[in-house]
């Protein structure tokens, strides 16, 4: 039996179903985060962990017991709220000390504790300071002192990092993984940035509309993503409509507006509607014909250690990725030839929808 | 303000960066203001300071000269003393218990979702619609020796009370009018607080009651002390409620400075109770305001 077990969980406002029949288990010291774009439940479903939201179905299991209907402040997890919400008119040393005093720690056991959690975020010389004298990764640190002072047996992270600039957003991945790691707690993060997502946790949960989509460690996530909507919501992707002309045992034919494609999918029937799904790092730049595909740089982007292209070609406008290994990289306007292995290209039943929304805000 | 702010939180509108090319203009913009209060605030204060030093002829009833017996009949009459110290003891007592009933009251006012909190704020500023002269008669209506206070008393058995003309019915009136003036700070001051702060403190294994003192309570002090500030300021010179409630016998500083002005015409005598007033306040608020403002001032800015 897993450490917390989500049953069934759902919650309903109105007619209005925030989280629909949620299932999720969660290893004992496992990092999981809940992904998706804003509005799919994600917090929701935290709130219903933590306790501040009752499910209206389902269960929560912690450590076997049945935590559904319990209090929050019955519960005893560790929480970093988005807005750290620490206590303004507390010293650090204070808002760590707190939850320690509501579990009755002796007086005496309570100093080396404090000390202990504040040394573990780096934050020991700032024990006197009121939270208004700190920046916001100080801030950050002592939301997440407080809430493991008291060796909580669930860590829950609310958008931990978005109120952070992107240099410090990193910085703090790496350090909130390491954390973890030391303490070992069982942590559940919600985030709807998928490169936090990925960097730290074991598993990934991706929620879509109320729902979970797809469950997955994060680079399977990335390489095998169950849904076009996830395709798009993770990472930039190059989505190509096609129709399956050859099918065989091991794999099959695509056309993709008249230029056949090979794939590995197996089980795909002759005539059928598909998408492909290839990411642009994945497509290489050749010679103009010695590829798959002939195009013409329309645009290109320096990203540093990468150049992002946008090459069109007979199939529209491609995104391609390429490392910057420090060769002069193609100009605008140049023809170019497009390659890609028929390992890399994922499959989806169907016709494309509608590009949603979401994959404008993606970033790579 | 410390020089560690922020970026995360919003900048204040006084933070902004000065406007360096007209260094006049900040004197310009509040200039209209600053001479509207010099002419309807300052002036009169100054001449009825200057008033309570001038001397009164009971004879004539002419004013003029230079003197501070005025002063000195106030400080050394016991009578004045004796109202002095009711008409603090009267607003002191009326500003704990607006605070006991006005802070919980706009924490519920606050935890209310619409349209009830709409409503409730409206039900809590609707009496300073009406004029507190005529809340004042109501009072007396309802507290009279033939109002339904005592008719029901009566038809308890307990009998006929003598309720009107009382300490007792002048505090009752003036926290039922300054009650608003304690809510609406209070409730300002809520509405700053992160709702998540609460919630960090349940998730901590509080109570809901010690999330409210240790977490709650000490951060919209602030509103508490604004609050107490306007109902004790505001009781301490009110007129209309205990003249009307108190009667003849029980006298407020404010009805005296009224006594002094129109029924002695000792203008003088009338100035100088009333600049006493206005020195006792202000040396009270002050004082209050420093106690707990001072303790407070580093950790929430």
């Amino acid at each position: 039996m897993s450490f917390l077990e989500l049953k069934n969980i759902t919650k309903r406002y109105g007619p209005l179903t925030a989280v629909g029949d949620v299932s999720l288990s969660v290893e004992k010291g496992e990092f999981v985060s809940l992904l998706g774009p804003s509005g799919c439940g994600k917090t929701t479903t935290l709130q219903m962990i933590a306790g501040f939201v009752e499910p209206s179905v389902g269960t929560i299991r912690l450590d076997g017991r049945d935590i559904t209907r319990a209090k929050a402040n019955s519960r005893g997890l560790g929480i970093v709220f988005q807005s750290y919400a620490l206590f303004p008119h507390m010293t650090v040393f204070d808002n760590v000390s707190f939850g320690l005093e509501m579990q009755r720690v002796p007086k005496g056991e309570r100093k080396p504790r404090v000390e202990e959690a504040l040394s573990l975020v780096h934050l020991s010389p700032y024990a006197k300071r009121y939270p208004r004298e700190l920046s916001g990764g100080q801030r950050q640190r002592v939301a997440l002192a407080r809430a493991l002072v008291i060796r909580p047996p669930v860590l829950l992270l609310d958008e931990p990092l978005s109120n952070l600039d992107a240099k410090l957003r990193e910085a703090m991945q790496f350090e909130l993984r390491e954390i973890q790691r030391k303490v070992g707690t069982t942590t559940v993060m919600v985030t709807h940035d998928q490169a936090e997502a990925f960097s730290i946790s074991d598993r990934v949960v991706v929620m879509e509309a109320g729902r979970i989509t797809q469950i997955d460690q994060p680079y399977r996530i990335y390489e095998h993503p169950e849904t076009e909507f996830i395709s798009r919501f993770v990472g930039k992707t190059n989505l190509l409509p096609g129709k399956v002309v050859t099918a065989t045992g091991a794999g099959a034919t695509v056309s993709l507006a008249g230029i056949s494609v090979p794939v590995e999918t197996a089980g795909l029937s002759v005539g059928e509607t598909v998408t492909l799904c290839i990411r642009p790092e994945k497509l290489h730049l050749t010679a103009p014909a010695g590829g798959l595909l002939t195009g013409r740089v329309a645009d290109r982007f320096f990203l540093g250690s990468q150049w992002l292209y946008h090459i069109d070609g007979p199939l529209g406008t491609l995104m391609v990725v390429t490392p910057n290994d420090g060769s002069t990289p193609a100009e605008q306007g140049a023809p170019v030839g497009l390659d890609w292995s028929p390992s890399v290209v994922r499959v989806h039943r169907g016709a494309m929808a509608e590009a949603p929304d979401v994959a404008l805000e993606v970033t790579g | 303000m410390s020089a560690s702010l922020p970026d995360t939180a919003p900048a204040s509108p006084g933070e902004e960066t000065p406007v360096r090319r007209f260094p006049t203009a900040p004197l310009f913009l509040s200039g209209p203001a600053a001479l509207l209060f010099a002419a309807l605030v300052l002036t009169p204060l100054f001449l009825t300071a200057l008033l309570s030093f001038n001397q009164f002829d009971y004879a004539t009833g002419r004013t003029g000269g230079f003197t501070l017996e005025h002063y000195l009949a106030v400080v050394t009459d016991e009578y004045y003393l004796e109202i002095f110290l009711r008409t603090f003891r009267i607003s002191a007592l009326a500003t704990a218990i607006c605070v006991v009933i006005g802070v919980p009251e706009a924490y519920i006012l606050s935890r209310m979702t619409n349209p009830w909190r709409s409503i409730f704020l409206l039900v809590i500023l609707a009496p300073l619609l009406v004029s507190v002269v005529v809340r004042a008669f109501g009072w007396s209506m309802l507290l009279g020796p033939e109002g339904p206070v005592n008719g029901a008393l009566i038809a308890l058995g307990i009998g006929r009370m003598k309720l009107l003309y009382s300490e007792g019915t002048v505090v009752v009136a003036l926290v039922h009018v300054m009650l608003p003036f304690m809510v609406i700070p209070v409730w300002t001051s809520l509405q700053k607080l992160d709702p998540a702060v609460e919630q960090a403190a349940l998730s901590f294994g509080a109570s809901r009651a010690t999330a409210i003192v240790r977490v709650v309570a000490p951060q919209i002090l602030p509103g508490i002390l604004s609050g107490s500030l306007i109902v004790f300021g505001l009781s301490a010179s009110a007129f209309a409620i205990p003249g009307l409630l108190g009667g003849r016998r029980l006298k407020m500083v404010a009805t005296v400075v009224y006594d002094q002005y129109l029924s002695d015409l000792n203008w003088p005598m009338g100035a100088a109770v009333a600049v006493i007033l206005l020195a006792a306040n202000l040396i009270i608020m002050l004082t209050y305001h420093r106690m707990v403002e001072g303790h407070y001032r580093r950790r929430l800015g």
